[in-house]
This record gives structure tokens, sequence and C-alpha cells, in this order.
């Protein structure tokens, strides 16, 4: 065991920085990250909006919930690795290349947003109504309840949401090597599989599962630090 | 402080059949600085005037004047400053859990723009007028039922409404409780001057708190007035279920005479009905009854058994002659039949 581990350690394929696996974990979580910043940033008001337009009495929003959810309900059908090469034109008209990290983030983004903004819109319809009308009837105005009752009773569930949605990204990200993203999908797929190196393999799934993992553990936690609701046994 | 005018609520039905009727030309005062209870069945519309009251929901017609101002017609920033007039208790308190209890307390001076300096002397004031110190930093999930009606209240008298609206207030809680918030309730009122309204199913609720009742039935009010009179009033709907009367025992070998009494001048007391049973050579026992004091006043509904001293039946002149001078007095007679 501890020789094999020895070999590995000393196998200048794994070891190497240059299109080896910690360079390829450091391009993972770059399009990770960035990907999320943009997804929270544009998912969650999106999702408020499918949430504060459901239902309203007035065609115009109900006609603007409609469309809005069909193309959230568009996107989200879509298989990512169709995603991908579909976007390509939008990709390099946007980031002026239509391969690498940078482009694959703009996919990523466009695929993660409608699941995202679903996932938020369900966190939202969790809080109980009766919590929304109290507010309401002490005068607040739509913003005042988004702000303080909607963001804050929601945030354990939107926590989770964006944990979960992070976890999808990472597995998106492997095809996104379709694109030449880069990365550890990318790196076990063309060294791994392609090019007969088991070993990549093992150490690219083994990088993945235990990013996953502590991104789980991490918004587990901060969703426990922000949930004081009671706790049933 | 509040006047309901011709307010009618006209729902559409949701399968496109007959409309929905929830309330139907309702045309109540309510006086300042007393405690109202309205109370109904589930389904008679008092949903639907909480939610006129505070412009949930826009009257299909007539008028909803809160404090001189018509709701009704308000829209936009007028009615969110309107509502402020308002304070709201829950039954189930909706208190917001990302909250502390003094977080929640605020909540409402927070929306209405208050500073924070001025917000935390008022939510200190508050927590003490409700009797919740030293919890003010727990959240609503470490904090038991009655003390959750509590912040509750404490939220909806943060902005110094002029109305305290509670709907079901104690529904959710139990009896030592539900006496603990009605006496808070009672307690706020004296000392703060604030009318309150109390929207209940609850009889023990209005017989507790309420100055005044009214009864609402199918979207319309059946009986209103002040507590006393409608309790006192053996033919309205309401005293009935106010003064309930025990189901009648079986197997009293003597006659038994139903009696209301609160209406009546000359008798104010059980003791009272006896003894003028004595005048007329009879003995009389009380064998069921509920007596409450609804403002100073005993309101009974007891059931009597007549006999005559001798022991045998009384006679059936004598009891006309009884009846008789019961009725007279304003008592509610009556020779219960087998």
């Amino acid at each position: 065991m501890i020789e094999i581990l020895q070999e590995w350690l000393s196998n200048p394929l794994l070891t190497r920085w240059d299109g080896g696996p910690w360079q390829a974990t450091l391009v993972t979580l770059y399009m990770t990250v960035v990907t999320m910043l943009l997804t929270v940033l544009l998912g969650l008001p999106l999702g408020i909006a499918l949430f504060e337009t459901e239902g309203s009495t007035s065609p115009l929003v109900r006609t603007f919930n409609q469309v809005v959810g069909f193309v959230v309900n568009v996107l989200r059908s879509f298989p990512f690795f169709i995603l991908i090469i579909a976007l390509i034109p939008v990709t390099a008209a946007i980031t002026g290349r239509s391969t690498g990290p940078n482009a694959a983030m703009i996919a990523l983004t466009i695929a993660a947003v409608p699941f995202a903004a679903r996932l938020f819109e369900l966190n939202l319809r969790e809080i109980p109504a009766g919590k929304i009308e109290a507010v309401r009837m002490m005068g607040a105005s739509r913003w005042q309840v988004i702000r303080q009752v909607l963001i804050p009773e929601a945030l354990p569930g939107i926590i989770g949401s964006i944990t979960t949605t992070t976890i999808a990204v990472i597995g998106y990200t492997a095809m996104a090597g379709s694109v030449n993203s880069g990365g550890l999908g990318q790196l076990a797929y063309n060294r791994g599989y392609t090019g007969y190196q088991t070993e990549m393999i093992i150490v690219t799934v083994i990088l993945l599962v235990a990013i996953v993992i502590l991104v789980q553990l991490l918004g587990s936690r901060l969703a426990r630090g922000v949930d004081h609701r009671a706790r049933t046994v | 402080m509040i006047t309901l005018d011709s307010l009618t609520k006209v729902f559409p039905a949701p399968g496109g059949g007959d409309p929905v009727v929830a309330l139907d030309g309702i045309d109540l005062h309510l006086e300042p600085g007393r405690v109202h209870g309205i109370v109904g069945r589930s389904g008679a519309g008092k949903s639907t005037l909480i939610r006129c009251l505070t412009g949930l929901e826009k009257p299909s017609s007539g008028r909803v004047e809160v404090d001189g101002t018509d709701i009704a017609a308000l829209e936009g920033a007028a009615l969110r400053t309107a509502r402020r007039n308002i304070g709201m208790v829950f039954q189930h308190a909706n208190l917001l859990d990302s909250r502390t209890a003094a977080q929640n307390i605020a909540h409402p001076l927070e929306i209405a723009g208050v500073p924070r300096a001025q917000r935390q002397r008022r939510v200190a004031e508050l927590v003490e007028l409700v009797g919740l110190t030293g919890r003010e930093h727990n959240h609503p999930a470490q904090l038991s039922g009655g003390q959750i009606q509590r912040v509750g209240i404490a939220r909806g008298l943060a902005a110094e409404p002029k109305v305290l609206l509670c709907d079901e207030p104690t529904s959710a809680l139990d009896g030592s409780t539900t006496r603990q918030i009605l006496r808070l309730i009672s307690d706020l009122r004296e000392r703060l001057g604030i009318t309150v309204v109390i929207i209940t199913h609850e009889m023990g609720v209005v017989r507790e708190v309420c100055d005044t009742v009214t009864l609402l039935q199918d979207g319309r009010i059946t009986q209103t007035g002040d507590l006393l009179d409608v309790a006192a009033d053996p033919h309205g709907p309401l005293s009935a279920e106010l003064i309930p009367l025990p189901p009648a025992p079986t197997g009293i070998d003597a006659l038994v005479v139903n009696c209301d009494y609160g209406n009546s001048e000359r008798f104010h007391t059980t003791d009272d009905l006896i003894r003028l049973a004595e005048t007329y050579e009879a003995e009389a026992t009380l064998v069921a009854g509920t007596i409450e004091t609804i403002g100073g006043r005993q309101v009974g509904r007891v059931q009597l058994a007549l006999r005559n001293r001798s022991g045998a039946a009384i006679s059936a002149e004598g009891l006309a002659a009884f009846l008789a001078e019961l009725e007279a007095a304003g008592v509610v007679a009556k020779e219960v039949t087998a």
C-alpha cells in the first residue's frame, strides 16, 4: 500500500505542475467558484422573481412569470453536454474564444442559473404564508418583505441549494472538457481514458470526491449556523 | 374607533359557480378603549373581516373606517402607513425564526424607519410590559408557546397602534397560558387605553376579557352589544353559548324548572329564586346550572327541582303562579318536560 503511494508520489506524470492533477484542481475550483458567484448573483433574483410573480392578479405579471418559467424549464431540460456545444457561438462572442475555462464558465453559468433559481423558488415557498402576511400587515413594502422576510427566513434552505448547485457544477466542469476547459474532468478523460493512464483516473476521482465532500461539509455547517428554526428530532 | 358601513365582500366561485358571499352588509361600530369580541364558527367570515380591516382584501362594497381613515379607499404607500395604526396578533404568532424576540418586536419600527436608538428604547419598554425580561435575545424556537405569544403581542404594540387586532390569540395555547395571555391583554387595555378587537371561536375568551361581543353568522351580524346585555338576553343566540346549560339531570323525582336570570332587576342570584320558591311553600334545590359573573353581575341559567314542603308534588296552580312571578320580574322560566 505504502509502496504504491510512494511510487505514485514519485511518478512524474502525477507530480508535475503543468498539465498535472494539481493544476487541474485549481482550474476546476476556479471555474466552479466564478460560476457559483455568477449563479447566486443572477439565480437568486430570478428565483425571487419567479416566487413573487406566481399567481399574480395582473395578466402582464402572470405572462412574465410564464415566459420566465418556460425559459427556465427549457434550459434545465438541456443535457449539459449538448448545451455547452450549442453555446459555442455565444461564448465565442462574449469571451472572444470558444475554448478554455472562461468560455466554459459562460455555459456553466447558463446551465446553473435556472437550476439554482428553481431551487431558490422552492426554498421561498417553504416560508409559511402567514409570516409573510404578518409583515405585510405591519405596513412593509414588497422590497422590505424580500429583504427582511424572504431572504433571512429562507437562508438555511438557500445555502443548501447553493451547496447542491455547486456540486452539480463540479460535475458539469468534467463535461466542459469537451471545449478544452481544462480541469480535472478533462485530465481524467484525455490522459486517463484515451491515454491509458489509469493512475490519473484514480487520482482525479479521489480529488473530485474530496472537493465534493468538503463543499457539502462546509455548506451543511453554514446552513446549520444560520438556522434558528426549532429542530424536530 | 372602528366603523364598518355595509361592508360586503363577494368572492368569485373557484369553479365558476355561484359567487361566495363572505361578508354580507356588515354594519358595526366599535368604541375606543374597549375590548371587542367577534365570534363565529369557521366560515362565518371572521378571517375575511380581518383581512378587510388591514386592507389585505378590498371590500366589494362598503366602508372600513379605522380611526377616521377609510382603509378600503387607500392604496400603496398610504395604505402601508395606515396599517401601522393597527397592531396584529396571530393565532400562531407568526414570528420570524431568523430574528430574536427583541428583533421581532422591533420589526414594525424597522419597517416604519424608526432610528435604531429609539427602536432599542421602545423594545426594552415592551419587553418589560409583556413580561419577557431575560428572554429578549432568544429565538422563537427557544421560547414556550405563551412566551411566543407575548412576543407577538409586544410586536403588535410596538408601533403604538390605536387598535390591537387579535386573531384567535389563544386558540393554540393551553388553559393556564390562555388565562395569562388574556390577563395581559386586558391589563394592556387598561394601561394603554388601546382599543382591542379579539376574533375567536372560544366563548371562554369572550366571557373573560370582552366588553362587547358580536356574533357573525354566514357573513352577517346576528347579535351585537355589551357582553352583559347579550349574555343576559335569554332569547338571543349568544346567551346559550356564553352561559351554556349543562345536560338536564335524570332520575329526579320532582318537577324541574329552567330559569334564566341576569336580565332581572329583582332577582340577582340563584338564592333569590330559591327564597321566592319558599314563599310558595315549595323547596327548591339547584340541580344543574351555569352561573357567570359578568361586569360584577351574576348571570345564570339554572335548573331547580321543586318539591312541596311536605314532600308531595307541588300543585299546578302553585307552579303557574311561581312561574308567572318570575316572568314578571324578567326571569325566563319554564317547566322542563321530560
